[in-house]
């Protein structure tokens, strides 16, 4: 799912200033699941900056709503009056749902309280790992089911580089390194001999690089 | 010949090679450069220059290696995968050759979260075995990565790193076999301060007759002071440095501990010489050049042969 970290109170605040009215929005699917931008963040966000204006002096209020998914738009939809009312949106949602507002509502100014950052899982409580780039051409097929893309800092098609030390990665010895991961499981699975043949330069044109990405599916299309 | 270097013809030769290294300075100051090329000229067989090493941003390596060229000193110039996409490598390549560089290095590149723009992007759209296979296709198909033909190709002796103390360490034999399968014609290792697990390493790339597929040569260097062993013992990644290393150079007075440093790196070049294997060394003594003239007379790869 995609991951997402709270933006800082101060610079969500600079965000915030030159409005009067502000609608905390937030979204019930992914950030709710990594606790960055649910019904109960947007609580304690909305808390937050309703005493923050307070000390300032600012007059300033605050209203708070949470949709299930900020990226359709009857979801959205469902709470157009209280858009409409507010200055300003401060949408917990990711990237996609801050610009889902923005193209719904031409009108209305749009802020970002999450820092969109990986799409990943928990690993335990508390604890979120980047998993996949969304890149557009899968190799976890050849790779053991582990992605060098997302979790080599120079995402190498053909590793271990040499900054590889008892499993861990030196750009952080915290992560592990991907390849280690790979060539681990590649034993475990007896396929090492996948590793003799050299993986070609991939297409970019399929991640970012291509231009912003769509699918179009005209078997769904009405 | 693949490209006529003088590195290729020693190598070809049956000569044990000894190859040095020259980090460019932070400036634009060709001086520096006339400097190091005169500490080094006649000493080595080709000398390597960093691409901004340690993702550091320095003089470039073609432009330095052009400046050796006239200077009488023939350059291997280094390319890492982390600032330069496909078209930037290739474009560099082809002006590289045409301006009389004949070595290349090919590397993945140190991260960017190591050097003095830590918020860069990292380029990585090759890694360095991809840019091995693509330099070749470059020379011996004449063909860019694109498949587009290449009228007059850059002819580049190409080399490649390996580490031999990275882990996985059951898996390095097979990997530099799968570098010299893309393209290397030559490689030059990590720093070797572990000598037996050297020794193992090299055992397991001659029981793959990959020493008989492209010259490898093993990285040395001399070691400067104590904190210089330790910090590389602690804080390298993928460098192993045995206590008994640090050891020897304790058992001299402070003073004695650089000139130690020297003879200690001679009797290491003198060890890897009796490993089966290996063609020659490669001595990294970064901003320590005058000290590579006394290292390679004391091993006795003075002179140089002349080919």
């Amino acid at each position: 799912m995609i991951k997402a970290k709270q933006k800082p109170l101060a610079e969500i605040k600079q965000l915030i200033a030159p409005y009067k009215k502000v609608l905390v929005l937030g979204c019930g699917t992914c950030v709710t699941i990594s606790f960055a931008g649910g019904e109960k963040e947007v609580g304690m966000l909305a808390s937050g900056l309703r005493i923050a204006s307070s000390m300032e002096g600012h007059e300033r209020t605050f209203a708070e709503a949470t949709v299930q998914r900020q990226c359709e738009w009857e979801f959205i939809d469902a709470v157009a009056d209280q858009i409409k009312r507010a200055d300003a949106v401060v949408s917990l949602a990711c990237g996609v749902g801050v610009q889902a507002l923005a193209e719904r509502y031409p009108d209305k100014v749009i802020l970002p309280g999450v820092n969109t950052t990986f799409l990943g899982m928990a690993v335990e409580q508390g604890v979120l790992v980047e998993r996949c780039r969304a890149c557009g051409d899968c190799v976890l097929g050849l790779t053991g089911g582990v992605c060098p893309i997302a979790r080599c800092a120079k995402n190498l098609l053909n590793g271990p580089c040499g900054g590889s030390q008892r499993g861990k990665c030196e750009v952080n010895p915290e992560t592990d390194c991907a390849w280690q991961l790979i060539y681990d499981r590649l034993g475990r699975l007896g396929q090492l001999e996948r590793l003799d043949a050299l993986m070609a330069p991939k297409d970019w044109s399929k991640d970012f690089d291509g231009g912003p990405r769509k699918i179009v599916r005209e078997d769904l299309k009405l | 010949m693949k490209s006529g270097s003088n590195l290729e013809k020693v190598l070809t030769s049956g000569h044990f090679a000894a190859t040095g290294e020259l980090g460019p300075p932070k400036s634009a100051d060709p001086e520096v450069i006339r400097h190091k090329a005169g500490l080094l000229k006649g000493l080595t067989d080709a000398v390597n220059i960093t691409d901004n090493q340690t993702a550091i941003v320095r003089m470039s390596s073609i432009s330095v290696g052009t400046m050796l060229l006239g200077l009488g000193v023939e350059p291997t110039i280094q390319m890492t995968c982390r600032d330069r996409n496909r078209l930037a490598i290739q474009a560099d390549l082809l002006g590289a050759s045409a301006l009389g560089i004949k070595n290349l290095l090919c590397l993945t590149g140190d991260h960017v979260k190591f050097g003095n723009h830590p918020t860069a992007r990292g380029v990585h759209d090759l890694d360095s075995l991809q840019l091995l296979a693509m330099v070749r296709a470059m020379r011996d198909e004449k063909k860019f990565a694109c498949g587009e033909e290449i009228t007059v190709e850059p002819r580049l002796f190409i080399g490649a790193a390996e580490n031999p103390f990275a882990d996985p360490f059951d898996y390095r034999p097979y990997r530099l076999g799968k570098k010299i399968a893309a393209g290397a014609d030559f490689l030059q290792t990590q720093l070797i301060y572990n000598m037996p697990k050297f020794a193992e390493f090299m055992q397991r790339v001659c029981d793959l007759g990959l020493d008989k597929k492209a010259y490898i040569l093993a990285g040395v260097g001399p070691i400067k002071s104590i904190g210089m062993a330790r910090y590389m013992q602690n804080n390298v990644p993928g460098m192993d440095v045995p206590e008994d290393v640090i050891t020897r150079l304790k058992g001299v007075p402070k003073d004695q501990v650089k000139k130690e440093g020297i003879r200690q790196c001679a009797d290491m070049i003198r060890q890897i010489r009796e490993i089966p294997g290996v063609a020659g060394v490669h001595v990294m003594a970064i901003e320590w050049e005058e000290a590579v003239h006394e290292i390679l007379e004391l091993a006795g790869l003075l002179p140089r042969p002349v080919v």
